[in-house]
């Protein structure tokens, strides 16, 4: 869906579903998928329908992922951090996630 | 900076770094005023002005010269003195100015003698067929997306919608190389008419050049398209895209459908604080009730910038200005402070565009009130005709719809659906929004864990308290 500008200094590495990914210093962790051509981020808990960002602004909650074990953090808000663990997530959330 | 880094209370807070936010804090710090600025964006610039100092996109041109402003903004906040705080989540409000933040993973409770709530504005819920799709995305967000990430869309983009920043967005979008297949305008018709009587008014606003010069470079590259019906068709993500135009039906293929409707104030902070609300006909949302230096109906809370009404970016700057200096005003009456005439003057000027923009770009009823199918609040995935249903059984308002139907109770809190069920709550039962309202807001406005939460400092009576 998208490419970037400018494809030099992708220096953070980080994992998502286990896959590494290639990231800039300062992408947002949603920002970092949709350039590594991550296309679904999550699964609805209702319908478990696939999603993806939608507004990229911190008010959708389309683009929530789990990172570092911690679910339902809104990928667009948070900055990339060498060696995270980003989990797509499917349906409900699991209890104590 | 760190949660623990912070002071327990601050003479002002600011919530929200964008225009408005960075102008406030600094006038504010600059006059002696102890001030925080909490922006929960990994840097400032708000949405306007995102990624400002950061941006990879190197060449001025693409985001061009209205965006680079912004760079000013951003170091005059951060020489004034003020902290600025991001990374920073501000889930809580109360009307005793009582701010609860949190900051990596850790919690703390703030009090403000003042408090300026900037927190912007968000895009119009823009409700079609098939919005909930992966590839339909916002306007704004390929907007973020290129000024934060430097991200151009591949593959076959098509933008729908109206208003000033479709326009802008289809320029930048272009500049950087994008391809766009098609703009869909759904313009209705009939707003040309209802929008003339502001022409004058919008000929001598900065809006008429910039807009006309926008118009003709981007209908120079990219076919546009009257649209009066869009729905986005695919199985797991965008496919295609089908709308109906003056002459039938037509289909395009598409990866990316990038939709915009206008921006609306996003109110949930304010609303939680308990600042009282109207229906904004004209722009067709609810607005915060303020006076002449943007203080609201709870005494201590402004609201200042779009989320006070939507004008524009260099508007929000001066409103965040003269928000500030009424606190200057009361906390510090000897300090010297530039000219309010000036600032209420240069606001003018760029409100008085608005009329003609607020007509022309006012969406088709059809677009903001959807029917059948089509979902209305994404998160609990309620479709258009159970809302339309449970109002014909008797629901009077969006909060008895909650307990009926779950709509505006998923993550997003009301605000992808709020302004969507108003209305057609206002439909089925032939009332008005002013009279539906909107959503009950509580705190907290942002999901917290029970981590954070617990992370709070505590005393040993409040430990003493709850231990048996």
């Amino acid at each position: 869906m998208f490419k970037r500008l400018d494809d030099t200094g992708a220096t953070v590495s980080l994992k998502v579903d286990g896959k590494p990914i290639r990231a800039r210093a300062g992408d947002t962790v949603a920002g970092a998928m949709l350039a590594a051509g991550v296309e679904h981020f999550r699964t609805t808990p209702v319908t478990e329908s696939p999603r993806a960002p939608y507004c990229l602004m911190g008010v959708c909650f389309d683009c929530l992922v789990a990172i570092d074990g911690v679910g339902s953090r809104q990928a667009c808000l948070i900055e990339v951090r060498e060696g995270m663990a980003v989990e797509t997530q499917l349906g409900k959330r699991e209890a104590g996630r | 900076m760190n949660a623990s880094d912070l002071a327990s209370s601050y003479e002002l807070v600011v919530i929200g770094g964008g225009p408005a936010g960075l102008a406030a804090a600094a006038l504010a710090a600059k006059a002696g005023v102890q001030t925080v600025l909490f922006d929960e964006n990994p840097g400032v610039g708000g949405q306007i002005y995102r990624g400002i100092g950061t941006t990879p996109v190197r060449n001025r041109a693409i985001l061009g010269e209205d965006y680079w402003a912004g760079a000013a903004l951003a170091s005059e906040a951060r020489a004034s003195g003020a902290t600025i705080v991001n990374g920073a989540t501000v889930w809580s409000l109360d009307p005793n100015r009582l701010v609860g933040v949190s900051i990596s993973g850790q919690a703390r409770m703030i009090q403000a003698q003042r408090v300026i709530v900037a927190t912007g504005s968000m895009e119009r819920p823009f409700p079609i067929p098939g919005w909930t799709l992966p590839g339909v995305m916002t306007a704004g967000a390929a907007q973020t997306a290129l000024k934060a990430q430097g991200l151009v869309p591949t593959g076959r983009t098509i933008i729908a919608g109206c208003g000033p920043l479709l326009w802008l967005l289809a320029a930048q979008l272009l500049r950087a190389g994008a391809g766009i297949e098609a703009i869909l305008d759904t313009t209705p018709r009939i707003n040309w008419l209802k929008a003339a009587m502001h022409l004058p008014d919008f000929a001598l606003s900065p809006y008429w050049s910039k807009g006309l010069a926008l118009l003709r470079e981007v209908k120079a590259k990219v076919p546009v398209i009257a649209a009066h019906r869009i729905v986005a068709h695919g199985k797991d993500k965008l496919a295609e895209v089908v709308f109906a135009t003056g002459t039938g039906e037509r289909r395009m293929t598409a990866d990316l459908l990038l939709l915009h409707h206008g921006v609306v104030p996003n109110v949930n902070l304010a609303m939680a604080a308990g600042v009282a609300h109207r229906w904004n006909g004209r722009q067709l949302c609810f607005e915060p009730a303020v006076d002449a230096d943007f203080g609201t109906s709870v005494h201590g809370i402004a609201v200042a910038g779009d989320g006070a009404g939507i004008a524009g970016g260099t508007a929000a700057a001066e409103r965040g200005r003269i928000a500030a200096l009424a606190v200057i005003q009361t906390l510090k009456p000897g300090a010297t402070v530039p000219n309010m005439q000036m600032m209420r003057q240069t606001l003018a000027r760029e409100e008085m565009g608005r009329a003609f923009l607020d007509a022309l770009y006012q969406p088709a009823p059809s677009f903001r009130r959807p029917v059948g199918d089509t979902i209305a609040c994404r998160c609990e995935e309620v479709t258009a005709k159970q809302v339309r249903d449970t109002a014909d059984l008797g629901c009077e308002g969006p909060n008895q719809m909650k307990a009926f139907l779950r709509c505006g109770m998923g993550p997003c809190q009301g605000r992808l659906c709020g302004l969507t069920i108003t209305e057609l709550i206002a439909e089925q039962r032939r009332s008005t929004p002013q009279e539906v309202g909107y959503y009950r807001l509580r705190p907290p406005v942002k999901p917290i864990t029970l981590a954070e939460l617990a992370s709070l400092p505590k005393t040993e009576a409040e430990r003493k308290a709850v231990e048996r």
